[in-house]
């Protein structure tokens, strides 16, 4: 049992926490996520040159030789900074998909670009009826000739907009649900057929409604065996998730502080806020909170490489207790800001709505309580 | 960073599994605490373990402890725990004994040490008193210098199992002018001192754990002092916070979680068993994420611990919230033997209204009043809202 990170996780930590500290500051998020393009490229070249998009990828795949541990420490700076660079569209699902499931020659065509920050991916795995249920597709792939072809409707596609890759998932075979008969394909986003309808999301991020209108993709484009991907989809989004309820801790850990640093500076009554013990306890609550919070996240990322059992449990007990805190965190700092919680103006607002959103992503609290309850 | 036990841990746990299933008396059974137990009951497994040299762990080697890593007392704590081992209780192991060993001088040590690790003298805790709860600096109980003795007047309450007590430790003030929390002396009391005067307090689950002391008059010898005169509270303090990082339960209340699933496998609703009934495996479920969680925590703890850190106000957070769990343990227990929680069986003999034999399932008989029992730890060792106000200061700053 060891809860050190390594001499090399604590440099990238260290390295990540001044790049968001010194480039990330809140002025210039902020003209980033209104502009046109809605992310900083060059913060996304510099992360390629830090080494940070190839952290979690073999030596062998041409990364660095990391691992879940190195995501989590990367997730939870970007959560202090809220980040918007798509790095688990990019890194964690699409490269999950292809260090899990890909041939050599699809790491080979894919790998490099991610690393060196000139490929950037989406994942294409909602639609708008699924809900949380990876096997509910309208989307199908049909075998044609050398290749397949692609129908169908992704909804809220985080990245897209930004995206020259997407990871999509379709149905081969089988009816609706079945656990049989999902596919994984990898795609160009700009092969004929795809369509976009791109816009901004609530916490700050860039996401499509993709559309695909007869697109055909060669059979190179399948990762994994055809119709047998709903194991490798589950692994790929629990690795997801463990890196988001990193994010989301880092985020936490900002929307506590700041709290109980406005609770010290805003007076009511003639005397700071943060004196009253009706506020005081809240504030432990949070932060008690978020500790637990940050237990539930070593513990799914430390399981992620044990048996499917062992490692979905560990994951939906830290999807539900991760979103439990985030929610009680996020309402109770804006509580706590008063008025100056629910303006646009104040930081706090926008660590309320990507905890808020977070929760909305690879099945909410309900659904991985659900999920936990059936594994025990 | 893993959370796999090393090979060398999993030959002890071996080892220690063989120990307990091979040494633990069968006749106690495998119920933990009962409330009809008596003192010979309650401190058989400690006098096995003083033999064996495993009844301090924590304490340094020099003075009996085992020398384990913090992960090894926990793989301790948790194969007792699935025995359901009645542990050596925390009064003298925990509590008084590390004060001892810390602040006491070396004829204090050579007197209490032994008989705590061997199980052969009892302990108890004289803090609260009527007027000083969590307000525990308020306490007026005196002692006053009279010659080579001090003079203790005063009354204490909520001291636990002091019917069965050989010695007590009390804080006293010995200087009345100081502010609250100086002019406070550690004393240790002979309980069988002429003027100690122990009266049980019945509560709710129809036991007597705790009882009222009155000291009136009571002359103990100022050998007795342990550390300095009015550093008290120091040293109180100090007590509190290895109070506290045990208090977590987590051993014990994952084996109540599985002893839970088996009341609800083996209960009925609407035709099913009650596990499968989704608002109820929900709230099960729930529970066991949140002790996921705490798990993780306290393993955090210990690992600081383990890197030289002794236990910090993060400690409070494992009180809060490992008896917040254990709380709710009892209470989803309770709910799932449904009606037949009703039934009460009083333990002691003269008890009015006590039921004369059983009925309905076995399970169900403690499941009541361990529910009315276990709301005692959210008050006890600093209750949990005293802990927060510890978390506000100590670790948010405000």
């Amino acid at each position: 049992m060891d809860f050190n990170f390594t001499e090399e996780q604590d440099m990238v930590r260290d390295g990540l926490s001044r790049l968001v500290r010194e480039q990330y500051d809140w002025e210039t998020r902020r003209k980033a996520i209104a502009s046109g393009a809605g992310w900083r490229p060059e913060v996304w070249a510099q992360l390629a040159e830090l080494g940070i998009l190839g952290m979690a990828f073999s030596e062998a795949d041409g990364g660095f030789g990391g691992g879940a541990v190195d995501a989590m420490v990367i997730m939870q700076e970007f959560g202090k900074g809220l980040v918007v660079e798509p790095f688990v569209p990019t890194v964690v699902c699409a490269g999950g998909f292809l260090k899990h499931g890909g041939t050599a020659s699809q790491k080979e065509e894919h790998i490099g670009g991610i690393v060196a920050g000139s490929s950037v991916f989406a994942f294409a795995y909602a639609e708008p009826r699924g809900r949380f249920d990876y096997a509910d597709l309208e989307t199908t792939a049909k075998k044609d000739g050398a290749g397949y072809v692609l129908n169908g409707h992704k909804a809220v596609v985080i990245g897209a907009p930004w995206a020259s890759h997407l990871i999509v998932t379709a149905r081969t075979s089988g009816e609706r649900r079945d656990r049989s008969g999902v596919s994984v394909f990898v795609v160009a986003k700009d092969t004929a057929g795809i369509t976009t309808r791109d816009y901004v999301t609530v916490d700050g991020r860039r996401a499509a409604e993709v559309y695909f209108e007869n697109v055909s993709v060669p059979t190179e484009a399948l990762i994994g065996a055809e119709g047998d991907g709903l194991a490798l989809i589950e692994l790929v989004t629990d690795e997801a998730i463990a890196a988001l309820c990193a994010e989301a801790c880092g985020a936490m850990k900002v929307a506590h502080a700041m709290t109980v640093e406005y609770s010290r500076q805003r007076k009511q009554f003639g005397v700071p806020i943060g004196s009253f013990q009706v506020l005081q306890h809240r504030m432990v609550d949070m932060y008690t909170a978020y500790e637990q919070a940050v237990s539930l996240t070593y513990l799914a990322t430390l399981r992620l490489g044990s048996d499917e059992v062992e490692r979905k449990r560990a994951v939906s007990a830290a999807k539900v207790g991760v979103g439990q805190s985030a929610r009680l965190i996020g309402q109770e700092a804006v509580q706590i800001h008063g008025g100056n919680g629910v303006t646009d103006e104040y930081a706090i607002g926008h660590y309320f709505k990507r905890l808020t959103i977070f929760d909305s992503e690879f099945g909410n609290v309900d659904h991985h309580l659900k999920r936990h309850i059936a594994l025990a | 960073m893993n959370l796999e036990f090393t090979p060398e841990e999993q030959a002890f746990r071996d080892e220690v599994r063989a120990f307990i299933a091979e040494s633990h008396p069968k006749e106690l059974g495998d119920f933990g605490m009962r409330e009809d137990m008596t003192r010979e009951e309650m401190v058989a497994w400690h006098k096995i373990l003083g033999t064996k040299g495993w009844s301090v762990p924590a304490w340094p080697t020099e003075y009996g402890g085992t020398g384990w890593t913090p992960t090894q007392r926990y793989i301790w704590s948790e194969e007792n725990a699935r025995a359901n081992t009645f542990m050596p209780l925390p009064f003298g192991v925990s509590m008084v004994g590390p004060v001892i060993y810390t602040f006491g001088n070396e004829a204090q040590k050579a007197q209490h040490l032994p008989g705590i690790r061997s199980g052969e003298v009892w302990w108890c805790q004289g803090y609260s008193e009527p007027g000083a709860g969590s307000d525990l600096a308020s306490l007026k109980t005196t002692a006053v210098r009279d010659g080579d003795h001090y003079v203790i007047n005063g009354q204490k309450t909520w001291t636990t199992l002091a019917q069965h007590a050989d010695w007590g430790f009390f804080l006293c003030r010995t200087d009345p002018a100081a502010k609250a929390q100086e002019g406070i002396s550690f004393i240790l009391v002979d309980m069988k001192s002429p003027g100690v005067e122990v009266k049980p307090i019945k509560l709710l689950d129809g036991g007597y754990e705790v009882n009222e002391t009155w000291l009136t008059d009571v002359r103990v010898p100022v050998e007795n002092l342990v550390g300095v005169e009015n550093k008290g509270w120091t040293y109180a303090k100090f007590l509190l916070a290895h109070e506290r990082s045990g208090i977590a339960g987590v051993a014990r209340s994952k084996r109540g979680v599985e002893k839970l699933r088996e009341i609800a496998a083996n209960e009925t609703m609407d035709g099913a068993p009650l596990i499968k009934d989704f608002d109820f495996a929900r709230k099960v479920s729930q529970l066991e994420i949140d002790l996921a969680a705490l798990e993780i925590t306290e393993l955090r703890t210990l690992a600081g611990e383990q890197a030289g850190k002794g236990p910090g106000p993060e400690s409070s957070i494992l009180k809060i919230k490992g008896t917040e769990i254990q709380q709710r343990l009892t209470e989803l227990t309770l709910e799932a033997v449904g009606t037949y929680g009703a039934p009460y069986y009083g333990s002691i003999a003269n008890d009015t209204g006590t039921n004369e034999y059983a009925v309905g399932p076995d399970y169900a008989q403690h499941a009541a009043a361990t529910y009315f029992n276990m709301r005692k730890t959210s008050i006890y060792g600093g209750s949990n809202e005293i802990q927060r106000n510890i978390i506000t200061k100590m670790i948010l700053g405000l």
